[in-house]
């Protein structure tokens, strides 16, 4: 039987709100499942895969780096990346390019490709089902 | 009929909007369509059973599931005993699958 598809679009910029958690979530479990998931990463949500991101320590509560474990989106779509490979199922990550080039944010991890609205219109069509996260 | 899933991440103290989604979804259910109603991040302080206004009241009275991620809710420390007993916790695995269940479901996020 041929895997079925998810399209989910994201906008929310990283570390702003519970919309990125949730949208990894979403994404965990449908990889889990066995379903491929296409994810069309809009405005903000292009700086998700950046790789410059670091995890950092926290003065307030007196943590180290090693102590604080800050995840980072980064990691978590990485993580998201290699339970694909795991699960024999295929996660297509498209990075809006003009938003990439209007925040300077082109240095991504391996895995996202750049690409536009005409690439999401088009997996719209081709999905078993579509999911737009937006920002508030 | 069709088949819609509202997911509803905010909480109904937030804004008006959270109260129209309801409507809307209630609506819905009274058209003939098949909606479940998934309740994610502070949407979930509405499946309280003694949550103040009752927000969940008329979405209750339809023909509407309603779930509420269990994520959220240990997040928000509602204890099972403090949610509506007609709100069911649920994983987020199994809003995939009312995502997936059929070809053709119209999923709304708010």
């Amino acid at each position: 039987m041929m895997a079925k598809t998810l399209t989910v679009c994201i906008m929310e910029p990283p570390y702003e709100s519970a919309n990125s958690t949730t949208s990894m979530r979403i994404i965990d479990a449908a990889l889990q499942k066995g379903i491929n998931v296409n994810v069309f990463a809009y405005e903000g949500a292009v700086s998700l895969t950046v790789k410059d991101q670091k995890p950092h320590p926290n003065p307030v509560h007196g943590t180290s780096v090693e102590e604080e474990k800050h995840p980072t989106t980064r990691q978590l779509v990485a993580g998201l990346f290699e339970l694909a490979k795991e699960k024999g199922v295929k996660l297509d990550w498209i990075n809006c390019g003009l938003c990439v080039d209007e925040r300077g944010a082109g240095n991504w991890i391996e895995g996202p490709r750049r690409g536009g609205p005409g690439d999401f219109h088009k997996w719209v069509q081709e999905s078993n089902a579509t999911l737009v996260i937006p920002t508030k | 009929m069709g088949r819609y899933v509202m997911i509803e991440s905010r909480d109904p103290y937030e804004s008006g909007d959270v109260s129209y989604f309801y409507n809307l979804a209630a609506d819905l259910a009274a058209a003939g369509e098949q909606v479940t109603l998934f309740l994610v991040q502070n949407g979930a302080l509405a499946a309280r059973k003694d949550a103040k206004g009752d927000p969940l009241g008329g979405v209750l009275k339809s023909r509407i599931e309603v779930l509420a991620d269990s994520f959220a809710l240990r997040e928000r420390g509602i204890q099972d005993s403090e949610r509506h007993p007609s709100v069911k916790s649920a994983e987020i695995g199994d809003l995939v699958d009312h995502i997936m269940a059929e070809d053709g479901a119209k999923v709304l996020w708010h």
